[in-house]
């Protein structure tokens, strides 16, 4: 390979390829060569930067440097202004990371602003289509590393003990844990599953992982199956993620030529193989259990536990399922140790968390940072604050089964367990801004719109108690509704949460109780229309 | 229904779907891969499909049915030559996703599930698509259109239309 003076990173997601990314790209390296920098300037197709809503955006290394909105027409001024004589062409927007060589930082705010990236560190920085790009920036050095210095299953799964990993999937289970239960499990066959059916509302983190850097993955589950002792895994791919499903075959397949996967993984005799599945439009298939039997060929319909996956999963064998952040997290624990790991996020939760701010924000977008950071940082900082100058009314963490939190605890920490004590959750990192013209009933109505659908239908609690309370909400929208609705409401939903089947109902008590309880006046509001009649 | 008596026709769609569950009906668990390759080859799962995956596949009818209609994803009705499909998730809704909608609704004339009397549209809504950083968003086939506002949303299916009849 050919040492480069300057990459130029395209990112490539639906965003960019809406603005026209393809045509900005072939003009961009036909500029290049035109001016015979073909040698100098590599252009690179990459996954997402994070960044969306602005467009094209091409980020120039080493300056860090991020054009935005990027037209076919730019392209000619960024070639001869900033690749040939180093200057940076004023009329266009951008912002630069660092402050090198005079430039000046415009964003201490926004998308741009420093992270701590360890799962996406290397998505945006090289073209995940191309497997010898990922080996020359240190892909599969963690798989490499276990087999040449002959690290034991054992030894791997007590690496990941330390490091305190905990599942990012939601519920926050030490991942350390369930591996060493599944290789302690009884069974002539095991599988490992990475959950990439990431079925919340407001959270695409997992599809950047799969279009960004699918090698990580594959690595990370080489490492797994061989810590439990598996020889078959599973990806199971929501079928809405069509550039996801490709990318990730694409990575398989090249993986299988290089023998990082197949009868004999780098010749070491050990035998392990990934094969995708794709889901077909059903929330309740990302419950673990209910992941497994549609990965069977059936109804998504969870599962009774106990038992649990790890001792009777697919077809009955002991199976990890983890979430595909989760494990993205894998190789560079392995690579640089678990001390190393521990001195990002806090005590107990260690390591970096994704998340994706949306909703009414300047900026909406997915960030990388470490554990426990401030939700108002997230949310002003990386965010940009509120648009248009409005006021913060709410933030809904972690999609659908997630908590409505109002402007008083803003300052909470954005770990397991600093949430926990404010009775939230991290769920799966989705981060919905609103503001002081959006009405909480009708986002709540939304939110059991979508547990009525989604229900599997299994249990009756569930199945009916989420219509109830999709009626109840209705009326209160509409102005139909009673006060005494809202404590119904509130009932109903505890009352699922102790009688429902699987975690889906038992689950909307999160959002229908801390609607109401932070928000009561608003409910009774909306309730109090219909009182004279 | 007794599967004996439907009737498959014998065409290249239904060979081509023999071909792939005779190379993919091995693996354990083929059915909802089996379900995704026939709704590619019909467009939808009509009974007659469903039987045919049923008796390939050496599954009880029932079997099939019910994971044809657990999904979103498997229909059983036909569709038009497009589908607008309008994401209604938590994202997009605070972002005005359900006034698109209505716009949807009344530029096309039918309501959600419905097809246009010239079978040229199917609207359908999704829950997220994952582009939530582009609220509110819709998918056209496999396209997907964000940020949108109801001028956007008709310019965009009206192209569509226009750039169809002058093909
Ligand atoms: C209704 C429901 C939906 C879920 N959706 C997802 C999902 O989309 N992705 C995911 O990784 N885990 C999801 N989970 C959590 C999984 O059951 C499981 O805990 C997780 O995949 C374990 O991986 P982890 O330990 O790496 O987090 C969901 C759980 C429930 C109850
Ligand atoms: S909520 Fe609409 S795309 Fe995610």
């Amino acid at each position: 390979m050919s040492i480069y003076r300057t990459h130029i990173l395209v990112p490539v997601d639906e965003g960019t390829v809406q603005a026209g990314v393809f045509e900005v790209k072939r003009r961009l390296e036909q500029k290049i060569t035109e001016q015979g920098l073909g040698n100098e300037v590599k252009v690179v197709e990459s996954g997402t930067v994070g960044i969306v809503g602005k467009g094209v955006i091409l980020v120039v290394y080493p300056e860090r440097m991020y054009y935005t909105n990027v037209r076919p027409g730019d392209v000619s001024l960024i070639v001869e202004e900033h690749l040939l004589k180093g200057r940076i062409p004023p009329t266009l927007k951008y912002a630069s990371l660092d402050i090198q060589g005079g430039l000046k930082s415009l964003h201490n705010t926004g998308l741009t602003r420093e992270q701590k990236r360890v799962v996406l560190d290397k998505s945006w920085k090289m073209s995940p289509e191309d497997i010898r790009e990922v080996l020359a920036t240190g892909g599969y050095k963690a798989v490499e590393k276990i087999f040449t210095e002959k690290m034991t299953p054992e030894a791997v799964i007590d690496l990941i003990k330390q490091s305190g990993l905990r599942g990012r999937g939601g519920a926050g289970f030490p991942t350390g844990l369930k591996w060493e239960a599944t290789r302690k499990a009884a069974g002539d066959q095991k599988y490992i599953i990475c959950n990439a059916d990431e079925g919340e509302p407001g959270t695409f983190k997992d599809r950047l992982i799969l279009e960004g850097d699918p090698h990580k993955l594959i690595e990370a589950m080489v490492i797994g199956g061989y810590a439990i002792g598996a020889t078959k895994g599973y990806i199971y791919v929501r079928g809405e993620y069509g550039l996801s499903i490709q990318r990730m075959q694409q990575a398989i397949d090249q993986a299988r030529e290089y023998s990082l996967l197949g009868p004999s993984v780098l010749e070491t005799g050990f035998a392990f193989d990934l094969q995708i599945k794709i889901g077909a439009g059903a929330y309740i298939c990302g419950d673990e259990t209910a992941l497994i039997e549609s990965l069977e060929g059936k109804r998504g319909n969870p599962r009774i536990k106990p038992p649990y996956p790890v001792t009777n999963g697919l077809w009955q064998m002991p199976t990890a399922v983890n979430n595909v952040e989760t494990l993205a997290n894998i190789p560079e624990i392995v690579n640089r140790g678990a001390a190393w790991f521990r001195t990002m996020g806090t005590d107990k939760c260690s390591g970096t968390k994704v998340f994706t701010i949306l909703g009414h924000v300047e900026q909406p977008g997915l960030i990388e940072v470490e554990m426990g950071t401030p939700l108002r940082e997230i949310i002003f900082a990386y965010g940009g604050g509120v648009a248009g100058g409005k006021k913060f009314k709410a933030a809904l963490l972690g999609g659908a089964s997630g908590v409505f939190l109002p402007e008083k605890l803003l300052d909470v920490h954005m770990d397991f367990e600093s949430l926990k004590e404010n009775k939230a959750v991290l769920g799966s990192g989705a981060v919905l801004v609103m503001n002081e013209a959006t009405s909480i009933p009708d986002m709540l109505f939304s939110i059991l719109k979508f547990y009525a659908h989604e229900t599997c239908g299994q249990c009756a609690p569930c199945r009916i108690g989420t219509h109830q309370l999709l009626q109840l909400a209705w009326k209160l929208r509409e102005g139909q509704g009673r006060v005494e609705d809202i404590d119904t409401m509130l009932n109903l939903a505890e009352t699922m949460q102790r009688t429902s089947l699987c975690p889906l109902g038992q689950s909307v008590v999160a959002p229908v109780k801390s609607a109401i309880d932070n928000f009561r006046d608003e409910f009774e509001r909306a309730a109090g229309h219909s009182e004279i009649s | 229904m007794e599967t004996a008596q439907v009737h498959i026709p014998d065409n290249a769609e239904y060979r081509e779907l023999k071909k792939f569950i005779d190379e993919n009906g091995k693996e354990p668990g083929p059915l909802i891969q089996v379900l995704h390759r026939a709704q590619k080859i019909f467009g939808y799962l009509p009974p007659e499909v469903q039987h045919f995956v049923a008796r390939e596949l050496r599954l009880p009818f029932g079997q099939v049915y019910g994971v044809v209609t657990f999904y979103n994803f498997f229909r059983t009705e036909p569709i038009g030559d497009h589908i607008v499909n309008i994401c209604l998730g938590t994202a997009c809704h605070v972002k005005g996703a359900s006034e698109i909608l209505k716009v949807l609704e009344q530029e096309l004339g039918i309501r959600v599930g419905g097809t246009t009397q010239d079978r040229f549209y199917t609207l359908s809504t999704a829950r997220c698509f994952g582009a939530c950083g582009l609220a509110p968003v819709m998918m056209v086939d496999d396209e997907v259109y964000g940020r949108l506002n109801p001028q956007k949303t008709l310019q965009i299916l009206r192209d569509l239309r226009n750039a169809q009849t002058v093909n």
